[in-house]
């Protein structure tokens, strides 16, 4: 913590560790996603629909994240993030993998509901 | 007293069948919200009920509609419906003139030659006689071409048929089986006791020569009263529950009744009219120009209708409205399908806490408001600008950094009240403008301004307001000459009625061309909102068919009025594909402004001309 406070003062820091713990990571909304939208595999995580996103102009929403997130299964505060979109569907129409983007913000809502996750 | 042990089934059936109508239509009508019953109740005793009759005859028995799809559909349709209700009519004056009587046994006109058995050697039955033959050999015509185009159906139009399930091939089967068998039972009596009439006697003659007619009449009747008592039943559970129904939807509806953002009895009695006739099928660019044919709104309301719709089903429509158009009974089906939605979708109203509460928002006359999807093609807003400025217009660009979606992308995925977190938003972000017209380039937030957001203020297209700009000589644009094929947006052309004043608009500056499928049955661009699970490759097949539909005519640009159609056409489109505020942008012609007969004018008054276009 000391540590962290002074590299920031240094203008650099060290980020924690990333490992994926495929133990426990809750992989179910994901698999939910997949079944329903498979096109959500392609994603590259290029950024395209957090840079066009009506709502990241406004608050903090980061599409590509939460798409990151799921696929590692780490799936914390999702329901309050994903509240976040408005569906305009402007990602849709950037991504350069053609992904249903609309469709995976919509199945990711319908997993957290099924998995009670909220 | 008539009787004889076959009429049991025909009598059953029909016993059974206005039980079971009764039960349901207690229950939906039960279902009506207080408002609803209120509108029945001022217009039950007006001249709108003689309307719906009226509406009743031409499209429950005529099938108006259906007519005009195809003729011989028209006629397969109504050699049945208005075919069987003749039958039915003609017969009880037809038993009313030999008894003397109003009321007979129920089952007695359908039986009628069986339980009279002598023939009429002159009068008026003799003639009744002659008309009953006709009316059934006109519904056994029908009867033929509805078996030919199972096999064949191009021969009626059509290129796909419903697939029925088993409950509805039974009923069809018997349905088909009611009259040949009472054509055959008339004819055997005929046959042996001489009282039929120009068909039936011939028939009956022809019969006798070889068969016993005597013992084989009684077997037809019983077949005939079985398929009839099976039909009867077969009614409510299949897709023959339409014939009931839609004559209570008509009289509703002309009443003022009708769908809007949530289930009610209404709604349950309009899926209940479908008669899955198929057209739908044909009509919808998934199954025209994709490979999917199981979505349609026919087996969407199946499925609805038997319990087992699945998200899957009802999230993939583009919503287009194609087939609200074409569907002869008039039910509001993409509505219908978005008030599905909202069962299987999950809201979180409470997400949109970070819109911005406290906007000081500059005052204008003008406002104009781009939508999501303009900026993601900015030409369309910078020409917009343009015009704005060489017309001298007081406006603001109010979503220019900070946009906030209308809210109609989220209601059409049947998340209401989260939609009505963003139009309370913008809905207070544009009164506070003070403006008096609101411009928006995007039909999708066209619409929602126009339905939802409740303005006083006048919201018009960019494309309206143009042409409007255009006729008031505040901007003038030079004849670019070139040939101009119009596409019609969805949400602009079926969902606001606006036609006219794009094409105005066009031919103040180019050689506009008529297309084949215009208007109210223009193509969807394939990039629909509406459509929430349609896979890319799909989509892609849409789009790139409707693009090869507007470049046949070889046109030198390919005119729309909303971004999304824009960029879907052009991704496939040889020709370039322009928004309409572009194209009047790029032909501008900034000399000739008659900026003098303006001046005298007091803006006042010129915003309302405006708003009077």
């Amino acid at each position: 913590m000391i540590n962290n406070i002074i590299v920031k003062d240094w203008g650099y820091f060290i980020l924690k560790g990333r490992q994926i713990d495929f133990e426990n990571n809750d992989f179910s909304i994901s698999k939910f996603v997949l079944k329903h939208e498979p096109s959500f595999k392609w994603c590259i995580g290029c950024g395209s629909c957090t840079a066009t996103c009506s709502a990241a102009w406004l608050t903090d929403f980061n599409p590509r994240k939460i798409n990151l997130l799921i696929q590692r299964g780490e799936t914390i505060d999702l329901a309050e993030e994903v509240a976040k979109c408005m569906l305009c569907g402007k990602c849709q129409l950037v991504c350069p993998r053609g992904i249903n983007t609309r469709n995976v913000i919509q199945n990711i809502k319908r997993a957290l509901i099924s998995s009670h996750a909220l | 007293m008539h009787f004889n042990l076959f009429v049991i089934p025909f009598t059953a059936g029909m016993a059974i069948l206005i039980a079971l109508l009764a039960f349901r239509y207690v229950k939906w009508l039960g279902n009506l919200e207080a408002g609803e019953l209120k509108k029945i109740g001022v217009n039950i005793f007006t001249i709108k009920t003689a309307n719906a009759l009226r509406e009743v005859f031409l499209e429950c028995l005529i099938h108006r509609k259906v007519f005009k799809n195809n003729l011989l559909l028209g006629y397969m349709h109504m050699s049945l419906a208005f075919g069987w209700f003749l039958l039915i009519v003609v017969g009880k004056f037809e038993t009313f003139f030999y008894t003397g009587k109003l009321a007979n046994e129920f089952y007695y006109p359908v039986f009628f030659r069986f339980f009279e058995q002598n023939p009429h050697k002159s009068g008026m039955l003799l003639y009744f006689n002659a008309i009953m033959d006709v009316i059934l050999l006109i519904v056994l015509s029908g009867i033929i071409v509805a078996i030919l185009r199972r096999f064949r159906p191009r021969i009626t139009g059509m290129k796909k048929n419903t697939k029925h399930s088993l409950g509805d091939r039974l009923a069809l089967s018997t349905l088909w089986l009611i009259f040949p068998f009472r054509l055959l039972a008339e004819s055997a009596t005929a046959g042996y006791c001489g009282n039929g009439s120009i068909i039936t006697q011939p028939f009956g003659n022809f019969m006798a020569i070889a068969l016993p007619v005597q013992q084989l009449s009684i077997v037809f009747w019983w077949m005939y009263s079985l398929s009839l008592g099976i039909f009867l039943i077969a009614i409510p559970f299949s897709r023959y529950m339409h014939i009931p129904t839609e004559i209570l939807l008509i009289l509703l509806r002309n009443w003022g009744l009708k769908t809007n953002e949530s289930f009610t009895g209404f709604s349950e009695i309009e899926i209940q009219s479908c008669s899955r006739c198929g057209l739908c099928i044909d009509t919808c660019q998934m199954n025209s120009q994709g490979q999917n044919c199981t979505a349609q709104m026919v087996y969407f309301l199946r499925d609805y209708r038997y319990n087992q719709l699945m998200p899957d089903m009802t999230d993939n429509c583009l919503l287009c409205g194609k087939c609200d158009i074409t569907c002869p009974v008039g039910i509001s089906l993409t509505k219908q399908r978005v008030i599905q939605r909202i069962k299987s979708t999950y809201e979180q109203p409470e997400g949109f806490r970070y819109l911005p509460a406290n906007q000081n928002v500059e005052t204008a006359e003008v406002i104009y408001f781009a939508g999501c999807m303009s900026h993601l093609s900015p030409t369309i807003s910078r020409s917009m600008e343009k015009i704005f400025k060489a017309a001298k217009v007081n406006y603001i660009f109010l979503d220019k950094d900070e946009s906030v979606c209308c809210g109609r992308p989220l209601k059409l995925s049947g998340q209401f009240r989260a939609a009505k977190k963003l139009v309370e938003n913008n809905r207070r972000k544009i009164l506070s403008t003070g403006a008096k017209i609101l411009i928006t380039s995007c039909p999708i937030c066209y619409k929602s301004f126009k339905e939802d957001y409740q303005l006083k203020i006048r919201v018009l297209h960019h494309s309206e307001y143009l042409d409007g700009l255009i006729l008031l000589k505040r901007i003038a644009v030079r004849n670019s000459g070139k040939k101009v094929v119009y596409h019609d947006p969805c949400e602009l052309g079926r969902g606001s009625d606006v036609y006219t004043q794009p094409r105005h608009l066009l031919s103040c500056f180019a050689d506009l061309q008529t297309i084949s499928q215009e208007k109210e049955n223009s193509l969807c661009c394939g990039g629909s909102l509406g459509n929430l699970s349609m896979n890319p490759d799909e989509r892609c097949e849409i789009q790139n068919a409707t693009a090869k539909f507007l470049n046949e005519s070889d046109p030198d640009i390919i005119a729309t009025a909303c971004p999304m159609c824009k960029k879907s056409i052009a991704q496939f489109s040889d020709a370039p594909v322009h928004d309409i505020a572009e194209l009047v942008a790029d032909n501008l012609e900034i000399s000739v402004f008659n900026h003098k007969s303006f001046k005298h004018q007091k803006k006042q008054e010129m915003i309302e001309i405006v708003c009077n276009i």
